[in-house]
């Protein structure tokens, strides 16, 4: 098996000491931060992804995937950091007020982060004023916001309205998911993204913020 | 007490009907969207009542108490981690006054949902945290008067096995177990209907089943599996009326009381032993069912 392979095995099997090791033993051997990512690692997210949304794998393979990419990213984004390579910048995440589902959500900040984004995540049950003052506070312009109730889902329209009345509210790029919502209802709204699955979510909120990106 | 239906019913005989949903039923009464329902166990126990009536009317034997997120938890959430013992026992106690001004026997099921957190390793809940929480819920149900523990709407084994003996260590009450498989046939955590059937009978539980999920039609196959899955003990099946969809402003469910009366039909024609529904259910699907199931029972002794 090739180095990549391994780094890719490694996430796929959610083996996250072995991915540690091997991206320490990379790394000693002076190979950069780049190509573990992209040709190691990154493949590994994707192959599960797909594995994912066909439903031969399930929530805990995607979360042990999820942990040891969160933990070589630890190593590697300093580094990456270091080489220039921009990183992809902060996202505000929270569960609409009313609702108390964050699995999804959870899932879908992990893979974020295993990303490279940094994630301010506001939890459960979150008013459109917290999501205002965590913009505001962190300086982020991308927002991602979930509901799994037909109940909450419907106020997203007045959340996403609220924030778009705040002073920089038109500059914010505003994903939504959660299993009731689809791409329909999300243009709706008002809403900028829309994605079913958070290994698709990584690609749209990556789309949007180059789409961002003065 | 000895319940006597639940006597025979274990003994073989007969199909116990349940209930339908109960929050979408109290959001007509008041409650906020977002607050936890188990609030009015003790804020207005004469709504839980009248719900559980409205399904006793129908003919349901087995009503099902308002204790679905009564965990400690889960009432956290909205800051009442402090009346675990004080909702459950109310929940019980409502459903109590309803069942008692019956002249016919009925069984109280005492709700215990899911903790809403993911148990070690695959998310942080210690197995023995999650246990004493639902220890804490049943010993309420308990003192409240239920019948059997319904531990409903689980989606990770090691959870039902955590509730499974935090009911043990508290009570001595039957306890029934239903699991939701809503993700490509399986649950969440991607546990077949077979898995689930196996690694159940090894915890000791009175009867098991599926709840939830996607409706009926994906119910029947998941009954199926089981069915064919060696158990030992009773089967319960408790179908969503379908997906809830949006429709304007008003949430829909696709299934009718005609198609929930023609599954019960085929469920009981099955051999599933408890048969109800759930999200999306109400008193008029729960007599279409009886009604429905009453024709297939006929048919039967007929033949033996
Ligand atoms: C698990 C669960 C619970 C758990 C939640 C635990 C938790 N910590 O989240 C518990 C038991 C606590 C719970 C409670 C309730 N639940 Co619930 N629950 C579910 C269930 C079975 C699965 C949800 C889930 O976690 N799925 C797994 C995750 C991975 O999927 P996901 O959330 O869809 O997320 C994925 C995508 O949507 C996307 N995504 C998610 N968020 C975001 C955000 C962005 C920005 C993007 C881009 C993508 C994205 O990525 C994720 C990963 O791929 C669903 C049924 C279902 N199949 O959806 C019902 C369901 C959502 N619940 C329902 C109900 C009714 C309730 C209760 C009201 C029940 C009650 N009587 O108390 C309460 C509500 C409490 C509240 N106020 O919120 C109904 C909602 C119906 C309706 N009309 O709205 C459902 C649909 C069940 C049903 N079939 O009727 N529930």
């Amino acid at each position: 098996m090739s180095r990549n392979q391994e780094l890719t095995e490694g996430i796929i099997r959610g083996d996250r000491e072995n991915v540690i090791r091997l991206v320490r033993e990379d790394l000693e051997a002076g190979r950069g931060p780049v190509p573990i990512l992209n040709e190691g690692l990154s493949p590994g997210m994707e192959k599960l992804g797909d594995q994912f949304g066909r439903g031969e794998v399930f929530i805990p393979e995607l979360m042990a995937a999820s942990k040891a990419m969160n933990a070589a990213m630890e190593i590697l984004r300093p580094l990456l950091e270091a080489t220039g390579v921009e990183p992809l910048g902060k996202v505000v995440m929270g569960t609409v007020k009313g609702d108390m589902h964050d699995i999804g959500k959870n899932l879908v900040c992990m893979m974020l982060r295993g990303a490279g984004f940094d994630v301010i995540d506001l939890g459960v049950n979150t008013s459109a004023e917290q999501f205002i003052e965590a913009l505001e506070n962190s300086g982020a312009r991308i927002l991602g916001m979930s509901a799994l109730l037909t109940t909450t889902m419907n106020r997203m329209g007045a959340i996403i309205e609220t924030i778009r009345k705040a002073s920089f509210g038109e500059e914010v790029g505003i994903m939504v998911g959660g299993a009731p919502l689809d791409e329909i209802f999300a243009a709706n709204i008002g809403a900028n993204g829309y994605a079913k699955e958070a290994p698709l979510a990584v690609e749209r909120f990556k789309e949007l913020h180059a789409a961002l990106r003065p | 007490m000895a319940n006597l239906l639940y006597e025979k019913w274990l003994d073989g005989e007969g199909v116990l009907v349940g209930d339908g949903a109960m929050g979408t039923m109290l959001q007509a009464t008041g409650l906020e969207p977002g607050d936890a329902p188990e609030r009015l166990n003790g804020e207005n126990p004469d709504a839980v009542r009248s719900v559980h009536e409205a399904y006793l009317r129908a003919g349901s034997d087995v009503i099902t108490t308002n204790t679905f997120g009564g965990n400690s938890l889960r009432l956290a959430l909205h800051d009442a981690g402090d009346k675990v013992f004080e909702w459950n026992k109310a929940g019980a106690a409502a459903a109590r006054q309803a069942a008692d001004a019956q002249e016919r026997e009925v069984i109280i099921a005492g709700s215990v949902g899911p903790t809403g957190s993911l148990l070690q390793p695959v998310g942080d809940l210690h197995f023995d945290e999650a246990k004493d929480d639902f220890a804490e819920q049943c010993a309420a149900l308990a003192e409240g008067g239920v019948d059997v523990i319904l531990i409903e709407t689980m989606s990770d084994l090691e959870e039902v096995r955590a509730a499974i003996k935090g009911a043990r260590a508290v009570c001595d009450l039957p306890v029934f177990c239903t699991m939701t498989f809503d993700t490509h046939g399986r649950t969440m955590m991607g546990t077949s209907p077979e898995e689930a059937v196996r690694a159940v009978a090894g915890f000791g539980v009175q009867a098991f089943g599926s709840n939830c999920g996607n409706g009926p039609n994906e119910m029947e196959e998941i009954a199926g599996k089981m069915f064919r899955a060696p158990s030992g003990f009773p089967l319960i099946i408790q179908a969503n009326a379908g997906v809830p969809k949006m429709e304007g402003n008003q949430v829909v469910y696709e299934a009718g009381p005609e198609r929930m009366a023609d599954h019960a039909r085929r469920c009981s024609d099955l051999g599933i032993r408890y048969i109800g529904g759930c999200c999306g259910t109400t008193p008029v699907h729960i007599q279409a069912m009886i009604e429905a199931m009453k024709g297939s029972g006929e048919q039967g002794s007929e033949e033996s």
